[in-house]
């Protein structure tokens, strides 16, 4: 059988889901438009611009660069998960802050991309920061208050641990 | 935009694949995904039916024998980054990796989707043109092996037929005398590159032998520069920039006198690191 629509089940920030879904529907358009989930952002909708980052079984990927069929039994954490279970609670104060966002528009992407740097430990540089984030766009503030609240972050995190 | 409407099936086999781009003259595979979406949601392309690979097995991994490098074509770009046997004995992958895309995407491209794809301005083209490296295919009569250089044909072109599916790629172990340098120009790192260079070499007494420039984002293909290799391994950095002979044409990047004078620039970069010691 070839198919246009297919089933999947999958979770989705820890709650499991059954959906049809049509074959060319982005996973991005999927949590946005069936979940209710409007964290993630469409920018570009060629991989260039980062809005729409979320989480595949543990690691980031563009959501508008794989499809929802793709996905079926797969775990996805989008910024209302990683929001609500309070993993990137301390980035989210940062960037308010040190105004690392104006429009806002940037910003899941950006705090994914950044705690899936965060997560590996230690204090990266400001370059290996710049370097993580350089797969999303802002067009407002421009980066280096993102980079200073991420940097602040990392240091905070690995002065509580030592 | 949104992509056009296509059917989606998943392949359960390499055979199955194979089968299914026999029946569907339209089909395209889906590997990684990081090219060919994009193209599906601006409608540069619009399938009929995409075949996803993904759960084909045996066809990611990387492994060393006998002196050859296997990576198997739905290797992540981010398994192949943190693969210690590429580190090891591919070190030229290693150094292109961190340059192709982001994080994002090098956790859902594969290696042979972007060997497949042979975009143009694409490191790992260059890579494999510069190892002298070589290409499984599957199609309807079965396996074969195709050398880096017949590989690229053209733009987008490759020796790949309407039914083949591209496996693994194999590329020679690094030894003690393996050099090997690559620098690209971008206006934002993990972009396409303006201008890139892939290079390897054998070290021989104090200078080089065997030099191999592939350069990329300078033509329809990575593109070997044959005199200023001979002029590299002769061991005149002046004089290999000199006979570059490439001949590019202006894109959106920049124009081709831009981009002849950086392939110059970015030369002398891979000259250097080609003429280091290997650590």
């Amino acid at each position: 059988m070839i198919d246009f629509a297919l089933d999947i089940s999958l979770t989705v920030n820890g709650e499991p889901v059954r959906e049809r879904v049509e074959a060319r529907k982005t996973l991005v358009d999927f949590l946005r438009e069936d979940l209710c989930l409007t964290g993630s952002h469409v920018g570009c909708e060629h991989g260039v611009c980062g809005a729409c980052t979320v989480r595949v079984n543990g690691e980031i990927v563009r959501g508008c660069l794989m499809l929802a069929v793709q996905c079926d039994g797969a775990k996805i954490e989008t910024i209302e998960g990683l929001s609500d279970s309070g993993e990137v609670a301390d980035l989210q104060t940062a960037f308010e802050q040190r105004n690392a966002l104006q429009c806002g528009y940037c910003t899941p992407g950006m705090i994914a991309a950044a705690q899936d740097l965060l997560k590996r430990g230690g204090v990266p540089s400001r370059d290996e920061i710049r370097e993580h984030l350089s797969g999303n766009y802002c067009r407002c503030t421009g980066y280096h208050a993102i980079v200073d609240a991420v940097e602040s972050v990392a240091q905070a995190r690995a002065g509580g641990k030592a | 935009m949104k992509p056009a409407l296509f059917a989606y099936k998943r392949a359960r086999s390499l055979a199955e694949a194979v089968a299914l781009l026999g029946e569907h003259t339209d089909a395209r595979l889906l590997a990684g995904g990081q090219s060919l979406i994009a193209t599906l949601n601006m409608r540069l392309s619009a399938p009929s039916l995409l075949i996803d690979i993904n759960g084909i097995g045996g066809l990611d991994g990387i492994a060393h024998k006998g002196g050859t490098v296997e990576i198997g074509a739905l290797t992540r770009h981010a398994q192949a980054e943190r693969s210690e046997i590429i580190a090891r004995h591919v070190p030229l992958i290693a150094r292109a990796m961190p340059h192709i895309g982001h994080a994002a995407i090098r956790n859902r491209g594969t290696l042979g989707g972007s060997i497949a794809f042979a975009d143009p301005a694409a490191e790992l083209p260059a890579c494999l043109v510069a190892l002298d490296g070589e290409v499984d295919a599957t199609g309807p009569e079965g396996a074969r092996t195709i050398k880096a250089q017949d590989f690229f044909k053209g733009l987008f072109e490759t020796a790949l037929g309407p039914q083949d599916v591209l496996t693994a790629i194999r590329l020679p172990a690094a030894t003690a005398e393996t050099r090997v340098g690559f620098a690209e120009l971008v206006r934002r790192h993990g972009d396409y590159a303006i201008v890139g260079l892939a290079a390897s070499a054998r070290a021989d007494g104090k200078g080089l032998a065997d030099v191999r420039l592939a350069f990329f984002g300078v033509g329809a293909t990575a593109l070997r520069a044959k005199k200023a290799e001979a002029a590299l391994a002769s061991g005149n950095v002046d004089a290999a920039v000199a006979a570059l002979d490439l001949d590019p044409h202006d894109d959106v990047q920049a124009t081709a006198a831009v981009k002849k004078h950086l392939a110059g620039v970015i030369l002398r970069r891979v000259a250097k690191q080609l003429l280091e010691a290997r650590p």
